[in-house]
């Protein structure tokens, strides 16, 4: 038995892909569920009507979606120019400690209009400072980016935990290490009332069709790919491969780093070191599913998000340890890279 | 600068410093053997996260310690298997999927450790493996605690380090694994099976990141909690670098690392209060970060690393 490589590739197999994978991540899931002896599909019923049964649960949804598709879209731009960003995390955290500093400190007293955006940017430019060390260090070290980004969101959240321990602790907090708040003026407007859904998933969404746009129509955009998908190449053609990294970067950074500002500005308002449960690595995982397409982000972190805030009501009822949405989401990665690769090729005998 | 100097005079920082190592050292050699083949392995947190919770878990339904080891080993080497499947048989990107498998073992881990656990105010506990003094050699200044009156998984770490050495450099087994990870085409062109090699390699270097796993719940600590490996795995990849991809290095990494660990660990006692503790638990981390931009130009990559091999294509 050997692979062989398509020729072609089936338009229609290609979109089915992440819909294949996740099918098949359910089914080994349902394989867990069912060992412990639950009922699979009414587990499954569950999750999804514990995901959009009622307008909060919808809305809940929709707002845990928020920074997913915004460290989705930080991976899908930095992988697809193999520039191996893992630090999602950790540039979210200083995003949003860069945010609570900011408005808390400085400029609380502006009005929304201006600190709002003002904040935004300021969260950004911090994922992309932490972003380009690394990229700094495989540049001219050769240090792979993998590890060092890795490792520095380790860094991050210890640093994050020992501002939000010492000088931006919010002496309001009964001694919890908790920031400061910003300030009501900087929190970002709401889309529904009644409902924690912020202005954070226009922003998200848009920002997934500029990029569209940008990857598929812009001289940038070919270039960026080039240089991921054949380095040499792209430098014998002229493409400046050190900068467009370096964009990539500024791009990958600083989308993780407005993931943490918009969810401390949307919906805590303040600082913990539970900001983020996982949204830097489960980015990678919407990237994938998306097969790095910005527009599949969306729908992909919409998926990984009913899966996360369904998983906590089925939990609730079934008894099934909520983990069991790691688990799923996990599982879709490997199935979608195996489903991938079936795209490309058939097997000979 | 006398605190500093107490604490490097104080014989329990040189006890610290092998049960610290120890872990650091099993999971170095794992990543190692899987490089030394050309298969980069990032399961290697996942792997180290089910280890540890495997291993504690058949330990608490009333297996043996080293039933227990050998468990979390076995494991180690299943999610090696999957991890060969995806970059060795399919040739996937070997970043990708090592990423997906510490996601899906880690996650996996906190879902069966929840389902045979539940939640309680104290985590449970096991009696972990106690120390072995070695007779004479443990009364020794200095020297006896740190290294002849460890626990005996420490003492099969450093053994392992040195059979692993011992295999890679001297036997044609390491010669196959070493040519595997240069050159496949020209391993195979010798009669050697470089899918083989690989699969083996990385099942064997995943057993062993199992083991460093466990080696957390059954002797460094007696429970098992999530996120309690807390990116030693990342460290070990960081220290395979360091270790320019040999196994004697790997046992001196660990333990010069662990060395500032155990270091760190007890200043933050000295100075706790003065200086936040979180700057401490920095060091580890960063100083993984120095030492791969210290090394990383100077070290010898196996040059297939991260290579798929695809027999008659180039």
């Amino acid at each position: 038995m050997r692979f062989e490589r398509r020729e072609h590739r089936p338009i229609a197999l290609v979109i089915a892909t992440p819909l294949i994978a996740i099918a098949a991540a359910l089914v080994l899931a349902g394989i867990l569920i069912a060992i412990v002896g639950a009922p699979v599909l009414e587990a499954y019923w569950l999750i999804l009507k514990s995901a959009f049964g009622s307008r909060l649960s919808a809305t809940e949804t929709l707002t845990r979606a928020t920074p997913l598709i915004l460290t989705g879209l930080a991976a899908a731009v930095a992988f697809r120019a193999r520039l191996w960003n893992i630090g999602a995390e950790g540039q979210l955290y200083l995003g949003a400690i860069t945010v609570a500093w900011a408005s808390s400190q400085l400029l609380g007293d502006l009005p929304g209009i201006v600190q709002i955006p003002l904040l935004l940017f300021l969260g950004a430019l911090a994922g992309m400072i932490l972003l380009l060390v690394p990229l700094w260090m495989r540049l001219r070290f050769t240090v792979d980016e993998v590890v060092t980004t890795l490792l520095l969101n380790f860094v991050a959240v210890l640093f994050v935990s020992m501002l939000i321990d010492t000088v931006l602790k919010d002496p309001m907090a009964f001694g919890w290490p908790q920031s400061q708040p910003v300030a009501d003026a900087a929190m970002l407007p709401k889309l529904l009332a009644r409902s924690r859904l912020h202005l954070g998933l226009g922003i998200a969404v848009a920002l997934a069709f500029v990029l569209a746009f940008v990857q598929s129509r812009t001289v940038f955009g070919m270039q960026s790919r080039a240089a991921g998908l054949n380095p040499e190449g792209a430098v014998f053609a002229g493409v400046p491969l050190g900068r467009t990294l370096v964009i990539v970067a500024c791009i990958s950074g600083g989308l993780a780093g407005l993931a943490g500002a918009v969810e401390v500005m949307g919906v805590q308002g303040y600082v913990t070191t539970e900001l983020s449960p996982g949204f830097g690595y489960s980015g990678i995982v919407v990237a994938m599913l998306a097969n790095l397409n910005p527009l599949g982000v969306v729908l992909a972190a919409l998926f990984t998000a009913t899966m996360f805030v369904g998983a906590d009501g089925m939990s609730r009822s079934l008894g099934i340890p909520s983990y069991i949405a790691d688990v799923i989401v996990a599982l879709s990665l490997l199935t979608m890279l195996v489903a991938v690769f079936f795209t490309q090729y058939r097997i000979r005998r | 600068m006398s605190a500093a100097f107490d604490i490097i005079a104080s014989a329990g920082l040189w006890a610290a410093v092998l049960r610290i190592a120890t872990p650091l050292i099993l999971g170095t050699l794992g990543a190692l053997l899987c490089e030394r083949a050309g298969v980069l392995n990032l399961g290697i947190e996942g792997i180290m996260t089910f280890g540890a919770m495997i291993g504690w878990l058949s330990v608490y339904n009333g297996a043996d310690l080293w039933t227990g080891f050998l468990v979390a080993a076995l494991a180690g080497g299943l999610f090696g298997l999957l991890h060969s499947l995806l970059t060795v048989t399919l040739g996937l990107s070997q970043h990708v999927s090592g990423l997906g498998v510490t996601l899906f073992a880690s996650s996996f881990s906190y879902y069966v450790f929840r389902l045979a656990v539940p939640v309680a105010g104290t985590p449970p506990t096991i009696t972990p493996f106690q120390p072995i003094a070695i007779p004479r050699l443990s009364d020794l200044p200095f020297v006896g605690p740190a290294f002849f009156a460890q626990t005996p998984p420490t003492y099969l770490a450093i053994a392992l380090a040195l059979v692993l050495a011992y295999v890679i450099f001297r036997t044609p087994l390491g010669l196959a694994i070493r040519m595997t990870g240069e050159n496949p085409h020209a391993a195979e062109a010798q009669g050697i099976n470089p899918m083989v090699v690989r699969y083996g390699a990385v099942i064997v270097g995943s057993a062993l990141m199992g083991m460093a796993g466990a080696f957390l719940t059954l002797s460094a600590f007696n429970s098992f909690f999530p996120t309690m490996v807390q990116g030693r795995g990342w460290i070990c990849i960081a220290l395979v670098v360091f270790a320019s991809w040999r196994p004697l290095r790997a046992l001196l990494g660990g333990l010069l690392f662990a060395f500032f660990d155990g270091f760190q660990l007890r200043l933050q006692t000295v100075l706790g209060g003065a200086v936040p503790y979180q700057l401490f638990l920095m060091i580890p981390y960063i100083l993984s970060i120095v030492a791969l931009a210290l090394m990383a130009r100077r070290a010898r990559v196996p040059q297939a690393l991260m290579q798929p091999y695809r027999r008659g294509e180039r």
